[in-house]
């Protein structure tokens, strides 16, 4: 038997399997049957499916409900320590009395953030994925269930703290906004391009530290822009509330739009 | 380490396919700009596949390669989201190939 793909043949095809076990020998794929020089009696069935595709549907559906029901929805992607959840507390607090707002909190463990949330006032929904590293829409649909979602405007997601997995899966948000903070490398955007090049918004959060550190914005925002031309950039600190003035005028702005395009 | 949820969904996804046969092989695309690890495809792919139709199946991953059109019209091979257009030098390129993250066929007995 061949034991690398475990077919019975009794000819050899060592050649083929000579790549150092990465085992890539081709088996003419067009071919129903006789590959390598002995019959398998096998066949092909074409699946030309994309995997994410459950998800992708799960997220339509999300996606349908947030415009039958008017909700801006952003999910909030980051590294761990961007402040995000620091951002959402001041966010929600300055904009109680303008938006009625929801969030979902995305965390491998603990309700922590999702109790930081609930002192604001906002219902909240935490969701634990256990050794998961992302968000993906499932989750998000079964989390929408614990909500009054008639009247809400404003849903935020806050993703598992992680520059990579969340970038892959859409949740059936409007936006993803990436937030970055001062105390992390400039260079972030050229890091993990992929979550830049998918989000509509960066936030560069804790500019008060700026005199502080060596970060450089002009440098930041321009690898930013190499990766993403069009994207929108907030400088802010959340804990100062330096800047967060415009945030809020972007938000209410998309919101209303949001609102006005409700099925 | 989200390959291994998206090889659980590929496992998933083959198995709805196979129609109770055992696979022999899987064919798949993995974009250049995916942003998935062909080799941890491969490590999850042996654990996610124990114990369904692709227990012992062979994985064959094809990598797409990245392209990009941009603004100025010119089409060039795009290895990372910030490579500028080499004929304009603009950034921005429109992804045209690269992103694919599919199950093109299966091998079944």
């Amino acid at each position: 038997m061949c034991t690398t793909c475990g077919c019975s043949t009794t000819e050899t095809h060592e050649q083929s399997h000579s790549d150092g076990g990465h085992h890539h020998h081709s088996h003419e794929l067009n071919l129903p049957r006789q590959r390598h020089g002995h019959d398998h009696d096998t066949r092909i069935i074409a699946i030309e499916s994309d995997i994410l595709a459950k998800n992708n549907r799960l997220a339509s559906g999300n996606r349908a409900l947030f415009r039958e029901k008017g909700i801006f929805t952003l999910n909030l992607v980051s590294s761990p320590g961007s402040g995000k959840t620091s951002l959402l507390e001041r966010t929600l607090t300055d904009l109680r009395n303008s938006c009625r707002s929801a969030v979902i909190e995305g965390d491998q463990q603990t309700s922590n953030d999702a109790d930081r949330i609930a002192a604001t006032g906002v219902p909240v929904q935490q969701i634990n994925t256990g050794s998961g590293c992302h968000l993906d829409a499932h989750m998000v649909s079964h989390a929408l269930e614990q909500f009054e979602l008639e009247g809400l405007e404003l849903l935020f997601v806050e993703n598992v703290g992680n520059l990579v997995c969340p970038a892959a899966f859409d949740l059936g948000e409007d936006h993803k906004v990436v937030v970055l903070s001062v105390t992390e490398g400039e260079d972030k955007p050229l890091k993990y391009p992929q979550m830049f090049h998918n989000s509509t918004v960066m936030l560069l959060n804790k500019v008060d530290l700026l005199p502080y550190l060596e970060f450089d914005v002009d440098s930041c925002l321009e690898m930013a822009r190499r990766v993403n031309p069009e994207i929108i950039i907030f400088q802010l600190s959340a804990r100062t509330g330096q800047g967060m003035e415009e945030w809020y005028g972007w938000l209410k702005e998309q919101q209303r739009l949001k609102a006005g395009t409700r099925d | 380490m989200h390959e291994l949820s998206i090889t659980q969904s590929m496992v998933e996804l083959c198995e709805q396919n196979a129609g109770g046969r055992r696979v022999i092989s899987v064919t798949m695309e993995i974009g250049e700009l995916s942003g998935m690890v062909p080799d941890a495809v491969e490590f999850c792919f042996d654990a996610c596949s124990r114990d369904t139709l692709l227990d012992g199946a062979r994985l064959i991953i094809e990598r797409i390669p990245g392209r990009g059109r941009c603004g100025c019209g010119a089409e060039s091979p795009l290895s990372s989201y910030f490579d500028p257009c080499p004929v304009c030098g603009g950034f921005g390129l429109t992804v045209i190939a690269g992103e694919e993250l599919r199950v093109r066929e299966l091998e079944v007995e």
